[in-house]
């Protein structure tokens, strides 16, 4: 008897998923077994899929099982990989076609006002993840992967980046802290991931040891998918310690590719012994910390997420609260979140009345040449203009504002 | 007896039997084109001198209803299915056909439930010939790998209606399951420990049977009012302990969905009622009980409430979120099919605005008009669809009978069709050039909302103009067609066998599909 290996998911509730069971053999060729619920329509395309799979890593007798409960193909190969290379040592990848769709990048200062977490090792919610239109969607390999999942999350996340669409949502991924998270780069840097989420970061050399990482990653690949240069692949350090609270702004400020700030409160009220509470009083230093370091690095400081999925009306009072303290944008655990989350950090049609006024006196000004910006007998403030523009950037960004709102304003 | 013979191509270009179980049966021919002539059905004439002057028409047990109404081989028996999968009074009547060791019964349901199961025994040991009706689950199953005897028939509820009253089935014995009747027979479903709302299923047999027994677990002194049957058309009652588990009654999808998925379908579906005119002060809509149309009911409510306007009817399947909307003074009546749960039970007794309707006053072909072509929108699922708006309702893409039709077919004559479904299932795309089973035809089926896209029928090329700007994914059947395959790649098509298991019949009694034995080879 050979050596066993398995990797996915299978039982009850389990969608889009597969179970692999491999067995290498001595002899006997390839015996191959599928058991699907989509078994009439693709029942052949999984047997030809896996047997070519297998033949690329060249196993040529081994004893195979395939649960499917109507996993796409990408999923089946990225299972099938994993339990390859439980038993076998090799630098060979098996990638699925990258889509023409996924070559997109981002720019430095889009808005990051909704990333969707997606735990990297559950297909079924990343396929339709796009549809719900959040700014990003962020492939998890760290705390919402079991910790003996995390080596066969990398090939389900590597594949997602090459084969699912996000509907122009900023491709990111949570990986690991330390040792691990430098090796789960390999899985994804070539792959077109437009951001890269470094939890639990405490000091500039963790991001110092991440860009070095992807440095290496491009310049030994000479046939990356996507011609990036490192410096492309933006980063999210994520605050979740008293001692990355005090680091704020020297991390904020450690490279020129970090687009945003963000701050996890869970792991940084008990690292505080105390209890995170819906008021947030005990994160109020936390929060403000990470707004002010974001602020003075010019990136984007973005808030915790809000777990209870359910209350949209607390959600909508947290994002308020957010919104108040400075931050740009935070995270969410369930597609529901998004369009609340969105519709909040908005600028109101108020704001962008105002805002309007503002910036309509801040161009006829400059029009007339005006050093002064003035609105009836009030003299306007250059931040006040400042934040003004911002707002109608926003509002024209979110199709709130027309382009040419300025050639019919009064 | 043949099973099925003298295959044609029909209207619908589909390739159907024209004798079935040995009687002929006539091809679909298209829509509103087949209209019989001739008169309607009558059962035998009754003269009330045979019955009891008190009233009383109890017997003491459902075997010896049985009995007494004429229990013998190869007659038909009807039941229905008011107590959904809650129901136990179907089985114990061929629990009884099959201790006497009667054979080749006709089953009658309105609709089979998963409780149905049991039946399976007494179809394999011959004491059922066949279903004529809806085989759900474990029974569609059965049929589809080609275990039933007679070949099976699948009706819509006005389809049933319309089958009794042109005297295509002819039902030797009803049994009515009330939740309350008096001695008399009369009965209804509003009050008792098993109340499910209306009767209205069982409103033809009541009228057309030979025999009609009711049985209840709920017998009050006459009169038992409101009198959804009438105790005239009643031959014997039965009372026993329990008729139906009430948790189970009141079961089946009837909670809004949390699938983030699903409400996005059910807000685009909202949305493009919304903007293509079809929400107006005094409109009307059916929404299923299904989680995705229940939420689109959530946000008409949403539109109605802000413009201050009102629907001036919604047709049930009710529950507690159509009630709402009545209650709340955005709906101004209900005309309902079947109640899903004890708000829309207590709606309908104590509210005027909320009524029982039976097939025959919304879905029936044999009438002078009925409303179902009044309603302005319609919600419906479907388990496929294909290019030309076709749909099915019934079996799945492997092939597999595994659903009935109910009202589906028949509430297609409303304005506008609109099937909010997801654009595939795991990897089972639901677009596909041609349906495994056609259930209604292309031209009645309007838009097809998916969280990709929503596809609008050409022909509704008022509906293509109106949401000419709209900010939706407005695509065509085919672009959608071509998503969901470039993710889940090509299906292969469920391999067949040359032997027919059931058909789908039209609304007005032709053949629209057959379903066929499906093949074991690998």
């Amino acid at each position: 008897m050979g050596a066993i290996a398995t990797a996915g998911n299978k039982g009850k509730g389990v969608r889009s998923d597969c179970f692999v069971t491999l067995e290498l053999t001595d002899q006997g060729g390839i015996q191959l077994q599928v058991e699907s619920k989509v078994a009439v329509m693709y029942g052949d395309d999984i047997r030809r899929n896996a047997l070519d799979i297998l033949a690329y890593f060249g196993i040529a007798h081994a004893s195979v099982k395939i649960e499917d409960s109507g996993a796409l193909t990408l999923v089946i190969a990225a299972r099938l990989e994993a339990a390859i290379k439980k038993l076998i040592t090799t630098d060979k990848v098996w990638l699925p076609p990258m889509l023409a769709e996924n070559l997109y990048t981002t720019p430095k200062d889009r808005n990051r006002f909704s990333r969707l977490y997606l735990p990297g090792n559950s297909p079924s919610l990343m396929i339709n993840a796009g549809i719900h239109k959040p700014d990003g969607i962020i492939l998890d390999l760290e705390d919402a992967v079991a910790p003996d999942k995390k080596d066969e999350a990398r090939y389900l996340v590597r594949n997602a980046l090459c084969g699912i669409d996000f509907y122009g949502a900023e491709r990111m991924v949570r990986i690991n802290q330390g040792e691990r998270g430098l090796e789960d780069l390999e899985h994804i840097i070539p792959y077109n991931v437009n951001l890269i989420l470094l939890p639990k970061c405490e000091h500039p050399d963790q991001v110092h040891a991440v860009n070095n990482k992807i440095q290496e990653i491009v310049n030994r690949q000479s046939s990356l998918v996507t011609c990036h240069s490192s410096l492309d692949i933006w980063i999210m350090p994520i605050i979740e310690s008293a001692l990355g609270v005090i680091n704020a702004y020297p991390i904020a400020s450690s490279a020129p590719n970090i687009v945003a700030l963000a701050i996890g409160l869970e792991d940084y009220t008990a690292d505080l012994g105390t209890r995170r509470t819906s008021e947030g009083t005990e994160s109020f230093f936390a929060r403000s910390m990470v707004v002010n370091a974001a602020r003075a690095a010019g990136i984007q400081p973005i808030d915790s997420v809000f777990s209870d999925v359910g209350d949209m009306e607390g959600l909508r009072q947290n994002v308020l609260r957010s919104k108040a303290l400075g931050f740009d944008g935070m995270g969410c655990i369930h597609p529901r979140q998004i369009v609340v989350i969105h519709e909040t950090f908005a600028p109101t049609a108020e704001e962008i009345e105002k805002a309007k006024k503002i910036v309509f006196a801040f161009h006829k000004a400059q029009e007339l040449g005006l050093g002064v910006v003035a609105l009836g007998t009030k003299m306007i403030d250059p931040p006040v203009v400042k934040r003004a523009l911002n707002t109608i950037n926003l509002a024209l960004k979110m199709n709130k504002l027309a382009e040419n709102w300025r050639e019919t304003y009064e | 007896m043949s099973k099925f013979d003298k295959l044609v191509t029909n209207a619908a270009g589909r390739i159907v039997p024209t004798v079935i179980n040995g009687k002929s049966a006539v091809p679909y021919q298209g829509v509103g084109k087949y209209k019989p002539e001739g008169f309607r059905a009558a059962p035998k004439l009754a003269s009330c001198a045979d019955y009891p002057a008190d009233g009383n028409k109890v017997i003491p047990s459902l075997k010896e209803a049985l009995l007494k109404a004429g229990l013998r081989d190869g007659i038909t028996i009807s039941t229905h299915h008011h107590f959904r999968n809650g129901d136990l009074v179907a089985t114990q009547i061929f629990d009884i056909a099959h201790e006497l060791g009667i054979k080749d019964l006709m089953w009658y349901p309105s609709a089979s439930f998963p409780c149905h199961e049991p039946m399976t025994k007494y179809l394999e040991d011959g004491t059922i010939n066949r279903i004529e009706g809806s085989m759900n689950g474990a029974l569609g199953r059965f049929t589809s790998e080609g275990k039933m005897k007679g070949l099976g028939v699948l009706r819509s509820h006005g389809g049933r209606y319309q089958a009794v009253q042109d005297g295509e089935v002819h039902i030797d014995i009803a049994v009515i399951a009330a939740p309350t009747a008096d001695p008399f027979g009369d009965a209804n479903g509003v009050n008792g420990s098993a109340a499910c709302g209306p009767l209205g299923f069982a409103l033809a047999d009541s009228q057309y049977a030979d025999k009609v027994i009711i049985v209840t677990d709920n017998l009050i002194p006459f009169p038992c009012l409101p009198w959804q049957i009438n105790g005239n058309y009643v031959d014997y009652v039965v009372v026993m302990d329990k008729i139906g588990i009430p948790e189970k009654i009141i079961s089946g999808t009837t909670e809004i969905t949390k699938s983030p998925d699903r409400l996005l379908l059910a807000e685009w579906s909202a949305r493009f009622c919304d903007e293509a005119g079809l929400i107006y002060d005094g409109f009307s809509f059916q929404a299923g009980a299904g989680g995705t149309a229940l939420s689109i009911g959530i946000y008409f409510s949403e539109i109605l409430r802000e413009r201050k306007w009102k629907a001036r009817f919604a047709r049930g399947g009710s529950n507690k979120y159509l009630v709402q909307m009545l209650e709340e003074g955005l709906v101004e009546y209900i005309l309902d099919g079947q109640t899903f749960d004890l708000d829309g039970v207590r709606s309908m007794r104590d509210n005027p605005h909320h009524t029982w309707t039976s097939p025959f006053t919304s879905y029936n072909y044999h009438s002078k008009g009925n409303f179902s072509s009044m309603v302005d929108i319609v919600i419906l699922g479907a388990t496929e669809v294909d290019v030309n708006f076709n749909a099915n309702v019934v079996t799945h893409s492997d092939g597999y009978l595994l659903h009935g039709i109910g009202g589906w077919q028949n509430t297609l004559f409303g304005k506008c069709v609109i099937l909010p479904i997801p654009l595939f299932r795991d990897r089972m795309p639901v677009i596909r050039d041609a349906v495994t089973t056609i259930c209604g035809p292309g031209e009645l089926i309007d838009v097809i909302v998916t969280e990709r896209g929503i596809a609008i029928n050409p022909l509704r090329t008022d509906l293509i103009e109106k949401m000419k700007n709209s900010s939706l994914p407005i695509k065509t059947i085919e672009e959608l067609k071509a998503e969901a395959e470039k993710i889940c790649g090509v299906p292969a098509k469920p391999k067949f066998t040359d032997e027919v298991v059931a058909v789908v019949k039209w609304v007005d009694g032709t053949v629209l599909d057959a379903i066929w034995k499906v093949s074991n080879d690998k």
